[in-house]
């Protein structure tokens, strides 16, 4: 094995590990604020790349669809628990929000897809259509049960899975995809060829780690989230609305899903099921940090992007099995150290 | 409007246990009012349902209107605000943020005078404007008392609920903070203190309820409470208090 190799299999770990990275900072957020085990994580990776594919080929990707059909289900849901609350005064909220909202976008993206718009606006359209299914699927699945244990939170976290995979078979069918590189130049560094895109994934997720960092340093709602996360008690008696927080983190987690989505689909094929296995090793990553400190996340999804590029160098056939291994030991070692935690201790 | 609270025959069951059995209370707008009676004896309960946090059957009015089951957050918006006995501060965020996230529904109606509110907290708890960086779990009990106070003021509540503020504190933090207490009503909040330092509850309280076994048995002027012979012998002799 040659330095180049080296070289070469480092930079494609890096590149995976920051997508990695950043998922595994979405779904620890979610968890520490909503208790909720996100496994739809990669749904968002999914519809992202494959809508932004199918805009790049001229057709209207099924996506806003969901987004329509997942608002009008919202919308029911909120209406029906006005007239039970006699609150009818939030009606054009309600509607403007889950029904509106949806059918602008969607109108937009039938406007613009036969006119094949610039690239960036259209990953701009791919995020207006496919961020907004996150406080959507939260509203839906998860605020009637915010209370439940993890257990069950998980569980729903598998049903909401498979009919989002299914729903992504039904509307971008089973072939794979990829979008255009948002840029075709490459750079020489030694002997290493690294591409743009590399480049762009790499420091898009450096940008957004950033952005998080100022977020829950600097903002009240940032601050709102970690205490939420910290203290649920303690929130509610200050005011925090648990469900705008549940809001807050699925919105985050699937901006993000989408972001990851999009910095990815130029270079992997992307299936309707891909997502999946993807989110997973970002959660591998969450875990290898213990579940509980963002750094040490981060810098696991790393890991966990390297051994995966690596692995595949010595034992191709194994890389997933090498990978997904990992989490054995770190179980193990979290178990013997850890008393048993409980979930509203301070 | 008055932050009066009127509570009529409140009753709390964990299953099929009973921790509070038709209890009715009164707080008038601008005094402070005592719960006293021995631990187990449903006081934390009965403040637990008021905020919202347990479900209760029975009537609860707040400035003329019935609590019913509006949510904790809307509580807060009116005025409603609890400093539990167990104080729940947000342990891995700074002094200064547990006081700023005491306004967050302030922030959101974007209130400019946050940061004014802020700087009184530090006037009325000096101690806290020297840990303001500091991470509140690192803070000593005292401490975090002033804290969790403090937290509560930001919220600007109308009627404030303490849950034993005096719990696990030295005599002079016990003589401190209840002289804070004391001191709050002149800025027109009403107070419903729940303590087992019973001595120290009637000395600031104007009007006091005593509960045992979730009932409530006794209540009258926080002065004559502390002369009752039944009273002096469960809960002022012995020694305790401060």
């Amino acid at each position: 094995m040659t330095a180049d190799i080296v070289a070469w299999l480092a930079q494609d770990g890096i590149t995976n590990g920051a997508i990695y990275a950043l998922l595994a900072l979405a779904l620890l957020l979610v968890f520490a604020v909503t208790r909720v085990i996100f496994v739809p994580q990669g749904e968002f990776i999914a519809y992202a790349a494959l809508s932004l594919a199918l805009m790049e080929s001229g057709r209207v990707p099924g996506t806003v669809y969901i987004l329509l059909g997942g608002g009008a289900l919202a919308a029911a849901m909120e209406i029906a628990r006005a007239v039970r609350e006699h609150a009818l005064s939030r009606l054009p909220r309600i509607l403007a929000l889950y029904v509106l909202l949806p059918v602008v976008i969607a109108a937009i993206v039938w406007w613009a897809v036969p006119r094949k718009l610039d690239q960036w606006l259209q990953i701009l359209l791919v995020l207006a259509m496919v961020v907004p299914l996150g406080p959507i699927m939260y509203r839906i699945a998860y605020q009637p049960l915010a209370s439940a244990s993890v257990l069950v939170l998980f569980i729903v976290s598998m049903a909401v899975h498979y009919v989002l995979m299914g729903l992504s078979l039904v509307f971008f069918g089973g072939e794979g995809l990829r979008s255009r590189p948002f840029s075709d130049a490459h750079f020489k560094v030694g002997m290493l060829d690294v591409s743009a895109q590399s480049l762009w994934v790499v420091f898009a997720s450096m940008v957004l780690i950033g952005a998080l960092w100022l977020l829950f340093e600097r903002s009240i709602y940032g601050k709102a989230l970690r205490a939420t996360a910290v203290n649920r008690i303690g929130a509610r008696l200050v005011g925090i609305p648990a469900n705008l927080m549940g809001q807050l983190s699925f919105l985050l987690a699937s901006f993000i899903g989408a972001v990851s989505g999009i910095l990815i689909s130029p270079i992997t094929t992307i299936y309707y099921d891909t997502g999946f296995i993807i989110g997973l090793k970002g959660f591998i990553g969450a875990i290898l940090g213990g579940m509980a400190s963002y750094p040490l996340a981060a810098a696991g999804a790393l890991a966990v992007g390297l051994l995966e590029s690596f692995s595949s160098f010595w034992a191709s056939a194994y890389k997933e099995s090498i990978v997904f291994t990992l989490i054995i030991p770190v179980l193990a070692w979290l178990s013997l150290r850890s008393r048993h935690v409980e979930e509203e201790d301070e | 409007m008055s932050a009066s609270l009127e509570v009529r025959e409140l009753s709390v069951a964990y299953g099929k246990v009973e921790a509070l059995h038709r209890a009715s209370l009164r707080v008038s707008d601008g005094s402070i009012v005592t719960v006293i009676g021995p631990n187990g004896a449903g006081k934390t309960t009965l403040l637990g349902a008021l905020m919202g946090l347990l479900r209760y059957s029975g009537r609860a009015d707040y400035a003329g209107v019935d609590l019913g089951d509006v949510p904790v957050e809307a509580r807060v918006a009116r005025g409603l605000c609890l400093v539990p006995e167990r104080r729940e501060l947000f342990g891995e965020l700074t002094v200064e943020d547990n006081l700023r996230l005491g306004a967050f529904q302030r922030y959101r109606r974007a209130d400019p005078t946050i940061g004014a509110d802020i700087a009184g907290v530090y006037e009325r708890f000096p101690r806290l404007r020297e840990r303001r960086g500091q991470l509140a779990g690192t803070l000593s009990g005292g401490e975090r008392q002033m804290l969790a106070l403090g937290r509560a003021l930001m919220a600007k509540p109308r009627l404030l609920l303490l849950d034993e503020p005096s719990l696990g504190l030295a005599p002079r933090f016990v003589r401190e903070i209840l002289h804070i207490i004391a001191d709050l009503r002149k800025t027109g909040v009403s107070i419903l203190l729940v303590e087992q330092n019973a001595r120290a509850a009637l000395q600031i309280a104007d009007y006091g309820y005593v509960i045992e076994a979730g009932e409530i048995v006794l209540e009258g002027e926080a002065r004559q409470l502390a002369e009752n012979p039944r009273v002096i012998e469960s809960y002022l002799g012995g020694g305790s208090g401060a």
